[in-house]
């Protein structure tokens, strides 16, 4: 072994394609396989994509690093369970280029935040996050919610996404910054288009509390208030196909 | 401009043809992306390349170097590239005491969003790995390359690319994230352009280090640039395949990852934690290879266990990432191979540390008298201890209490500061006096200050996050007499108050150790280099110090 090693340090060639191979195997064993097992992604009929609004809170999200400290991924340990949630299931972030799980929990896991408090706590947390929280570490987020929300290449983004796989209609793609706009105007005529793309279930409501303006705050919101609600199979399993 | 006169005509002329054609491409990026912070960075590159012109063009007419340049090592990168190793430590590690700081009192973001935790801690983060790291790695390599195949860098303008093109990416990324940029995949945060640029740096820089391997006079390539190889054609195979994504346009700067779910999380994973092997692994044992035999005048103990260790470390490592998903919705199967693998990757781990100790037998006393290879020393007890404590974290049931507390960045930090961060320095200080050809550092008395400081930052920064990190997981999991969880998310987090407190004053000591530093390289290179050259780094047709043991 080392007399073959002897040699192979005289060949830069077969040192680079050595160090390709070698390094090579364990990706190909460990991540090929998560795209041909079935069984590796739950089926969950009832999932649905993330509307244009929501996909735009989820780029503010990834935009101001929150992943950085907010986890979103519930093991599956008691403590946890009972503190977060039932526990995440892979199916439930399918549509997540690309998955926020996080690594760290600087401040509590945001998996299943979803409808667990107000929009006007979320309001004024963002704004100071020190009002409601008095021991918060969190950094103020105030300009949000005068900032307005950019919804001329939200067209764009749903494109994208579906390149990336995420089934979004030619329908929704065309009337992407309308939906978003009408998803916080309740009073709006364009809603019921909206409800028709996205389903009846859709949380349609001014987030930021001023139906007036479509702003970051708005979208950042009505993310928030999806996470862990796109699916309802890990709370009810008997939800999921063929179980 | 000093570097312009060494670079031959046509070799001008190629610059100035590069950086017309990036300055184009700046300017694309800018009328393409002109509604979108895109904009910025089009700007961005065309300032620099603007800027690079006109060094060009003013040392455009200096006399070319004449052939009697080939009959030394070509420097002038690794030269610029350790001072800007130091530049990046500076900056990188300043923002790394901000970011420390905004935990404990988080109202120091001055109201600017750019200034927010989740903005500024990637600038820390790509700061000293990628700035920090990345250029000490460029600049050693090229040092140690061309002396250990004694050969020449192939031509003067690609490694000079290499060196400012990767200095770019690095800019691009860092100011990104204050303008709002980022994939969020963490240490691979920057945007697709930023991407594409590294890999046609990363492919150049992979070309001179084939081209340079294949002038060489030695018939052995030596066990540093087996490790400096892994490091560059990894890093490129791991990010090329983790930053896969369909830009939303080409008038913008966000794209969305081609992967999802749990697949990205385990492509995610699968960069994250070969990044810290290739990066922050591989690419410095290349350092350790050369600057502690050398420093320390005693061959390498092992060339069988350079041997096992390396293959070890660039077999096992790969398998690893998945100990970052435990219990999470990853198949367990994959949690399983990766904890199996981190546990077996304890090995080569250890070989390399025992085989950099045992290099020292003999020369202890020079540990004790000199502050530069006691730094290395300390380094590789640190790649002993983090690699233990990685392994051990990769357990499933004690990951079940480590994992998304500060246990785990107390872990890194005692990789980055203790292993990384010391043997750069313990390279930075052999090779600054070797390259300006100066008898020695400006003062021996500053490196030992500064090799304090690093110590003690290092020792109060991961005692810290040892103890916050454990304290954490534990409130989490804690359950009172009425079987419910005991402790609020709050409790845990007014717990931690102290910790923060303690953290910072441990970055503070480190940063200032490195700003002691930063004075002292520059102090040396200003005083007068010396007039002969006796006792002097070896010129191209010594016998280097070197070689595999058998």
């Amino acid at each position: 072994m080392f007399g073959f090693h002897y040699r192979l340090e005289r060949k830069a060639i077969g040192l680079v394609l050595g160090i390709i191979f070698v390094a090579s195997i364990g990706g190909i064993f460990e991540i090929a396989p998560l795209f041909t097992i079935h069984q590796t992604v739950e089926d969950a009929p009832n999932m649905r994509v993330y509307t244009p609004l929501e996909l735009a809170g989820r780029n503010i999200y990834t935009r101001e690093g929150c992943y950085a400290c907010h986890s979103q991924m519930i093991r599956t340990l008691r403590d946890e369970v009972e503190r977060y949630g039932p526990y995440s299931l892979a199916v439930e972030s399918k549509y997540d280029h690309p998955m926020l799980w996080g690594s760290k929990r600087t401040g509590p896991d945001l998996a299943r935040i979803g409808g667990k408090y107000s929009d006007e706590w979320h309001v004024a947390h963002l704004i100071n996050p020190r009002d409601v929280v008095p021991e918060s570490i969190m950094p103020r987020y105030n300009w949000l919610s005068h900032t307005a929300l950019r919804t001329d290449d939200l067209s764009a983004h749903l494109r994208a996404q579906r390149a990336v796989g995420v089934p979004y209609t030619d329908e929704m793609i065309a009337n992407a910054a309308a939906d978003a706009a009408a998803q916080s105007a309740p009073e709006s005529p364009l809603v019921e288009g909206l409800t028709k793309r996205y389903g009846e279930a859709t949380t349609v409501r001014s987030f930021d509390g001023n139906p007036a303006e479509l702003t970051e705050m708005d979208a950042l919101i009505a993310y928030l208030q999806i996470l862990g609600r796109l699916t309802d199979v890990a709370t009810h399993p008997a939800s999921a196909a063929g179980e | 401009m000093q570097v312009i006169a060494t670079l031959t005509r046509s070799e001008r002329q190629w610059a100035l043809i590069i950086l017309l054609v990036l300055f184009a491409l700046g300017l694309a990026l800018m009328a393409a992306g002109r509604n979108d912070p895109l904009a910025g960075h089009g700007a961005l590159v065309m300032i620099a390349a603007l800027a690079a012109i006109f060094a060009v063009i003013s040392g455009y007419f200096t006399p070319e170097p004449g052939d009697e340049r080939l009959d030394h090592y070509y420097d002038e990168p690794s030269k610029i590239g350790l001072v800007l190793a130091m530049a990046w430590a500076a900056v990188g590690m300043f923002f790394g005491v901000w970011v420390a700081a905004l935990l404990a009192w988080p109202d120091l973001t001055f109201d600017a969003g750019w200034a927010s935790f989740g903005r500024i801690r990637p600038v820390h983060t790509t700061g000293v790995i990628f700035g920090f790291g990345g250029n000490a790695l460029i600049a050693t390599s090229f040092y140690v390359m061309q002396r250990t195949s004694r050969a020449r860098l192939p031509d003067q303008l690609s490694p000079l690319f290499v060196l400012f093109g990767y200095n770019l990416f690095c800019l691009l990324a860092v100011s990104g994230y204050m303008m709002g940029i980022t994939q969020s995949k963490e240490y691979a945060e920057p945007e697709w352009y930023a991407d594409i640029w590294l890999v046609v740096v990363w492919v150049v820089y992979f070309v001179i280090y084939l081209r340079t391997l294949a002038r060489r006079n030695e018939p052995h390539i030596y066990v540093a640039n087996w490790y400096y190889l892994a490091f560059i054609l990894v890093v490129a195979m791991l990010h090329i395949v983790n930053n896969l994504a369909v830009p939303v346009s080409f008038g913008s700067a966000k794209s969305y990852s081609l992967f999802s779910g749990v697949q990205d999380a385990m492509t995610q994973w699968w960069y994250g934690h070969n990044a810290v092997a290739f990066f922050l692994t591989s690419g410095f044992l290349g350092m350790l290879y050369y600057y502690m035999p050398k420093r320390a005048g005693r061959p390498i103990y092992s060339y069988r266990m350079s041997i096992i260790s390396f293959w070890g470390i660039t077999f096992f490592y790969m398998w690893a990432g998945s100990h970052h998903l435990h219990y999470t919705a990853l198949p367990q199967w994959v949690q399983s191979l990766g904890m199996t693998f981190s546990i077996m990757l304890l090995i080569p781990s250890w070989v390399s540390a025992g085989n950099a100790l045992m290099t020292l037998n003999g020369a202890w006393h020079k540990v004790r008298d000199d502050a530069v290879l006691r730094f290395m020393m300390v380094a590789a007890v640190f790649y002993g201890l983090t690699t233990f404590e990685g392994s051990f974290m990769a357990i499933r049931t004690v990951n079940s209490l480590s994992h998304y507390t500060d246990w785990t960045i107390g872990h890194v930090h005692a990789g980055t500061l203790g292993w990384v961060s010391m043997i750069t320095f313990g390279a930075i200080y052999a090779s600054v006096p070797w390259l300006w050809k100066r008898p020695a550092m400006y003062s021996t008395q500053l490196v030992e200050t500064h090799f304090w400081f690093a110590i003690a930052g290092t020792i109060v920064y991961v005692f810290a996050m040892w103890n916050s990190g454990i304290i954490q997981g534990l409130m989490w999991r804690t359950y009172n007499d009425s079987g419910t969880l005991a402790y609020s998310f709050v409790d845990s987090l007014i717990a931690m108050h102290p910790y923060y407190i303690a953290r910072t004053v441990g970055g503070l000591l480190f940063l200032t150790g490195t700003l002691v530093g930063c004075y002292n390289v520059w102090m040396t290179i200003r005083t007068a280099p010396r007039t002969s050259t006796t006792g002097a780094e070896p010129a191209l047709a010594e016998q280097p110090l070197l070689q595999p043991g058998e």
